[in-house]
């Protein structure tokens, strides 16, 4: 039995209700405010603690951030809050504790609308694109909050992944995994961000399609744009990481460069499989 | 034999009729879908809302009427739409901001919503049998029929008649301008992007930057609109009486979950497949029979399969046999 008196118990006529697309997040309310505080990295989530709605705290005082031309990444076992700490970071949750800092702006009462707008842009894990919509019109929505001309960006995506250009009139839903993902990462690009972060971006895809993909996002990483990014694949993620963050149970456990942690024989012993 | 005559029978009695009331059941439709595919819930309160927003448009047609302003041909309650559809909006908006919104912020599931909508049935129920009454209410005027039988049988020197009324040319006529109106909306302009975004995908739109609140509140206007243009024609083909529009819900939800709800192209698929099935089901084909065999084989009976009393049912047979062969409807929407 739920506790939660809003919640379905058990309900599954789909003719009653829709729960497919439906949110999961619980976003800082609009309305907040920025306002100025000079000095540390780029991108920070400082002493962040928090979780879901009135559920529980997932996260633990736990501080991640990335530096200009950096690729900060987060490791740690399943369930360490490395996607949660992602989302808190973009305001896709509400924190009890702690601050968000972008660009020397406190944005934690901003809401992640907002955030975009100040030039964060974030790829989820799990359903990261419109997969009924096309290529193209997921790649507008990326630029939903730009009121200029989105073309020339457009086409910067379409070579930086030449496939997504033969495929732009197709629903996105009806691409491969390794596709899908190359539409994911292209939709968050469209603002031009001045901060982009990945959470997995190769889950579930082929060894293959998963090397490519590193090679991209280090090229996104070249053209400037710091990248902050959880993954499944430790060892491989830290070695192309600045810095890199081991979280265990919401909480910092290791911090340091990737050389330093894959050198770590604690780190190595607990998460990198000796 | 007399096919021409039978052709004319059948249209007289079956094609037109049934087309303007599927046009009317799609309009209906076409709003419970968005609702599903958007606010993802199905809207108890959708037959109401249309009452609501027929009996804002009647009032004000009366005023006009009172007022000598009239259309010349055309019913004045054309001029008052508008008008019903700015009270319909002021109204949904107000039942959103006090009612719903409360459960989108504690995330509450579908199925609280389809009750919370059940409640909102039936204080909109109240409300607009309060205003208005609970009778039959008149507010057609005009010219009533584009063409009458007797000037189609004098033109044609057929026996047969074929009566065309203005309601039936404005019903389908409306129907498809705002059909198209809302194609263009949905999948061309940005703002009908967004939508058609955050029903796909919440936490993607709210990523992307977009305002749920806003996609919501223009949801809202939109099936406003609709519900209203939906129920004045409606009530100007039929007439105006608070109840019917509760009975609606059926044939209306009916036609959402066989196109599929979900999909607007489906909403309008199912409903001309609901009102064909109606109103072929119970009509008498004595007539139309007659032309068509033999006279030794004319029928003595009415051939009418069931009475008109049951019409209700034959949505709901429907409703049943999609559910059990194709559960997703016709054009396979986002769910069922």
């Amino acid at each position: 039995m739920s506790t939660d008196p809003y919640s379905d118990r058990g309900n599954k006529d789909l003719s009653l209700g829709n729960p497919r697309g439906m949110g999961t997040a619980t976003p800082v309310k609009p309305g907040g405010k920025a306002y100025a505080s000079a000095g540390g990295p780029f991108l920070i989530g400082e002493a962040m603690t928090g979780g879901y709605g009135n559920g529980p705290d997932i996260l633990h005082d736990c501080t991640i951030a990335v530096d200009r031309g950096e690729i900060a990444v987060i490791v740690g076992p399943n369930g360490a809050g490395k996607s949660t700490g992602m989302k808190a970071v973009f305001g896709m949750l509400n924190l009890r504790a702690g601050h968000v800092k972008l660009d020397g702006e406190d944005i934690t009462a901003l809401s992640p609308q907002d955030r975009v707008a100040k030039g964060m842009g974030f790829v989820p894990q799990t359903s990261n694109i419109f997969t009924s919509m096309t290529v193209e019109e997921n790649l507008e929505m990326g630029a939903f909050i730009r009121t200029d001309d989105i073309r020339p960006t457009m086409e910067q995506i379409y070579d930086l992944f030449p496939i997504l250009r033969d495929k732009r009139r197709q629903p996105a839903g009806e691409l491969s995994g390794g596709q899908r993902q190359q539409v994911a990462v292209g939709r968050a690009l469209m603002t031009q961000p001045k901060v982009l972060m990945l959470d997995e971006p190769t889950a579930g895809v082929s060894p293959i399609v998963m090397d490519e993909l590193f090679d991209r996002i280090i090229e996104v990483a070249r053209t400037g744009i710091p990248i902050l990014m959880v993954e499944q694949n430790a060892r491989q993620a830290l070695e192309i990481a600045d810095k890199g963050y081991v979280l265990v149970q919401g909480r910092n456990a290791y911090t340091g460069t990737g050389k330093e942690l894959l050198a770590d024989p604690e780190v190595r012993k607990s998460f990198l499989g000796g | 034999m007399d096919f021409l005559n039978a052709f004319i029978a059948l249209s007289n009695f079956v094609i037109i009729p049934a087309v303007a009331y599927g046009s009317q059941l799609a309009l209906g439709a076409l709003g419970v879908t968005l609702i599903y595919g958007i606010l993802r819930f199905s809207n108890f309160a959708h037959g109401d809302t249309m009452a609501f927003g027929a009996m804002v448009t009647v009032l004000v047609t009366w005023l006009f009427q009172s007022w000598g302003i009239s259309l010349g041909p055309l019913p004045t309650a054309l001029l008052a739409l508008p008008f019903g559809i700015l009270g319909c909006m002021a109204l949904v908006l107000t039942t959103d901001r006090v009612v719903y919104r409360f459960y989108r912020a504690q995330k509450a599931k579908p199925v609280i919503f389809v009750i919370v909508s059940l409640g909102v049935t039936f204080v909109l129920n109240g409300l607009v049998r309060f205003i208005i009454g609970p009778d039959d209410q008149r507010f057609l005027d005009g010219e009533r029929f584009i063409i009458s039988a007797r000037t189609f049988r004098e033109m044609t020197g057929l026996r047969e008649g074929l009566a065309f009324k203005t309601t039936q040319g404005i019903t389908i006529l409306t129907a498809v301008i705002v059909v198209a109106l809302l194609f263009w909306f949905l999948n061309r302009t940005r703002t009908g992007k967004s939508m058609r975004a955050y029903s796909d995908n919440e936490d993607l739109a709210l990523l992307s930057g977009i305002n749920p609140e806003r996609v919501v509140m223009i949801t809202w206007l939109i099936v406003a609109g609709l519900a209203t243009i939906a129920g004045v024609l409606y009530g100007l083909d039929k007439s105006f009486k608070p109840f019917t529009y509760f009975q609606l819900l059926l044939p209306i939800f009916a036609s959402a979950i066989v196109g599929g709800l979900g999909n607007p192209l489906g909403a309008i698929a199912g409903g001309f497949v609901i009102a064909f099935s109606e109103v072929t089901v119970t009509y008498a084909w004595k007539k139309v029979v007659t032309y068509v065999v033999p006279e030794s084989m004319a029928p003595d009976t009415l051939v009418q399969l069931l009475s008109t009393d049951y019409k209700l049912a034959v949505s709901f047979v429907i409703l049943l046999i999609v559910l059990l062969v194709k559960p997703t409807g016709l054009f396979s929407g986002k769910a069922v």
